[in-house]
């Protein structure tokens, strides 16, 4: 394939990724894939009242994955983590304008590391309640 | 050579892709247009319409066999540089499967010749393959204890399609026909005839493979060397074409191109070598001084002009070729994204590339249309777009998670 197999919005994010970098002070980060396989994502979150207020990331990655986590941390941004929890890949994707069908796996990963760093974030801000709840269970 | 650079100048792209393919010449394309149009009558004919192609063709054979140094005779042409490789493998092991089944080859041989002896494991034969030192090259004392009692063939690639590494050929053959004489000595030129001096006795080959659009000829023509006596089982059957060995109309045009290609190529040898070696040795070093953390793949000393492969800490290879491209610049990449097949480069983890590292391997190939200018223009922006990267990457440089 080509470059211009990628559509225009893929190139814009790939060529002037969004919220590149690391987010100092997160409240939590998800990390998927792996070096090797050559895909990696590290996104970051800063959460308030359990609403996203800020969103960033950093890729090792080809063109697509690059792209899909900037169009990620766009979408993410200002929606409550429930929300958030339902973003699929597919949504992703789809806000790209689509993608080549060997490429659809990068949304995948977005989608992946989005929902790792809630996950991340839920185990450290368990409620007082659930957190003796939690001591108390054997 | 100038209509070329001209050309790429005024699109404001530079070409430093020269392993995928290269620009035909304008007199190769010249050539090839008459028997497109007025002469397209077949070679086979034998009223007058036959007359000028089947003389182009002669000539092209002769041009093609002073190109290695072998009699037009012994020249077979084909449809490129996957069929001459296809028929050398699989036509010298079918026809010498009676005395044995056992072939020797290297672990980084270009993928016509590798399938093809993978292909022959459903015909009862069986294949060694021979790993590499570090830089690519091949032991010739590891491929000599390979050999055994019922090896027919040995294949071995002249120069790595990917890092350009220029194998000890010459020895090899030597070493091989000193311990066996019948043993069959293929070697796969297709990377290497056009670029750098090959000459099959030299090199004492008796096989030998090469491809037009490797050296500013056409697409859809290539041809095989075989040494008088050296009996090969044809993959095309159906006519009398090219001594019965490849049936089939021959490509009248492409072959023209071919021996065009081949004869400029003979002439402008030692210029093209040295123009552009000088201009990747000066991009090489260039480039290690504007970037840290990279490496070179490849043989320093033995390895083809053009090629320059580095493997770039941090960042992954297809976004890297991506953002070269969306400024001109066109190269390749080794990288598992860089691929249809979404694999990895099995010559560098033959090589022992780091997985990760081979990720973020990029390959310049220099030519001879390339231009002192189009160096300047790499060492400006090759850094540029591998910073860009590297800011991005949460494997290069340090990671600090903060947590409130």
């Amino acid at each position: 394939m080509q470059h211009t197999d990628y559509s225009a919005k893929v190139i814009d994010h790939f060529m002037n990724p969004r919220n590149m970098g690391e987010l100092e002070e997160a409240d939590a980060v998800g990390t998927v894939g792996s070096p090797a396989c050559g895909d990696m994502m590290d996104i970051y979150l800063k959460v308030e009242d359990d609403r996203i207020v800020n969103a960033s990331f950093k890729t090792f990655g080809c063109t697509a994955a690059i792209a899909n986590s900037s169009m990620m941390t766009e979408m993410v941004k200002g929606m409550r983590l429930d929300e958030a929890e339902n973003l699929k890949n597919r949504d992703i994707e789809a806000a790209l304008d689509g993608l080549p069908p060997h490429k659809i796996h990068c949304s995948t990963l977005a989608a992946d590391a989005l929902h790792e760093a809630i996950k991340s974030y839920r185990e450290r801000h368990t409620t007082g309640a659930q957190a003796e709840q939690k001591a108390v269970t054997p | 050579m100038s209509v070329i650079t001209e050309k790429s100048a005024c699109m404001g792209r530079i070409y430093v892709d020269h392993a995928a393919t290269t620009r035909p010449l304008p007199e190769v394309v010249d050539a090839m247009i008459p028997y497109l149009r007025e002469d397209y009558g077949s070679p086979q004919s034998f009223h007058v319409l036959g007359s000028a192609p089947a003389k182009a063709m002669q000539h092209a054979r002769e041009q093609v066999g002073a190109l290695i140094g072998a009699p037009a005779s012994q020249i077979t042409f084909t449809s490129g540089g996957a069929e001459a490789n296809n028929l050398a493998v699989k036509g010298a092991a079918f026809a010498a499967q009676r005395r044995g089944k056992h072939i020797v080859t290297t672990e980084v041989e270009h993928f016509a010749v590798t399938h093809s002896v993978k292909f022959l494991e459903k015909f009862g034969f069986e294949t060694t393959f021979v790993g590499v030192d570090k830089y690519g090259r091949v032991d010739p004392q590891a491929l000599v204890d390979a050999l055994r009692d019922d090896t027919i063939l040995v294949s071995v690639q002249i120069a790595n399609q990917e890092v350009g590494t220029i194998q000890p050929v010459a020895e090899i053959s030597r070493r091989v026909k000193e311990r066996d004489a019948k043993i069959i000595v293929h070697a796969d030129g297709t990377y290497a005839v056009g670029l750098i001096p090959v000459d099959v006795d030299e090199l004492g080959v008796d096989l030998l493979s090469l491809t037009a659009h490797r050296f500013h000829g056409p697409k859809g023509a290539g041809a095989l060397y075989a040494r008088k006596g050296v009996r090969l089982t044809p993959l095309i059957h159906g006519g009398v074409q090219e001594s019965g060995k490849r049936a089939g109309m021959e490509n009248v045009p492409a072959i023209v191109g071919l021996g065009v290609a081949a004869a400029r190529a003979m002439e402008e040898m030692a210029e093209r070598v040295a123009r552009v070696r000088a201009m990747r040795d000066r991009l090489e070093r260039g480039l290690i001084e504007r970037m840290e953390n990279i490496s070179v793949n490849g043989h320093p000393e033995h390895r083809l002009p053009g090629y320059l492969d580095i493997s770039i800490e941090g960042i992954e290879g297809e976004g890297t070729l991506v953002r070269l491209d969306m400024q001109g610049v066109a190269v390749a990449s080794g990288s598992a994204c860089a691929s249809m097949a979404l694999k990895g480069s099995a010559v560098l983890h033959a090589i022992g590339v780091d997985e990760v590292l081979a990720q973020g391997s990029i390959l310049i190939t220099l030519g001879m249309d390339n231009t002192e200018e189009d160096v300047d223009r790499l060492l400006e922006d090759f850094p540029q777009v591998v910073a860009k990267l590297r800011a991005m990457s949460p494997i290069y440089g340090q990671r600090t998670h903060y947590f409130r």
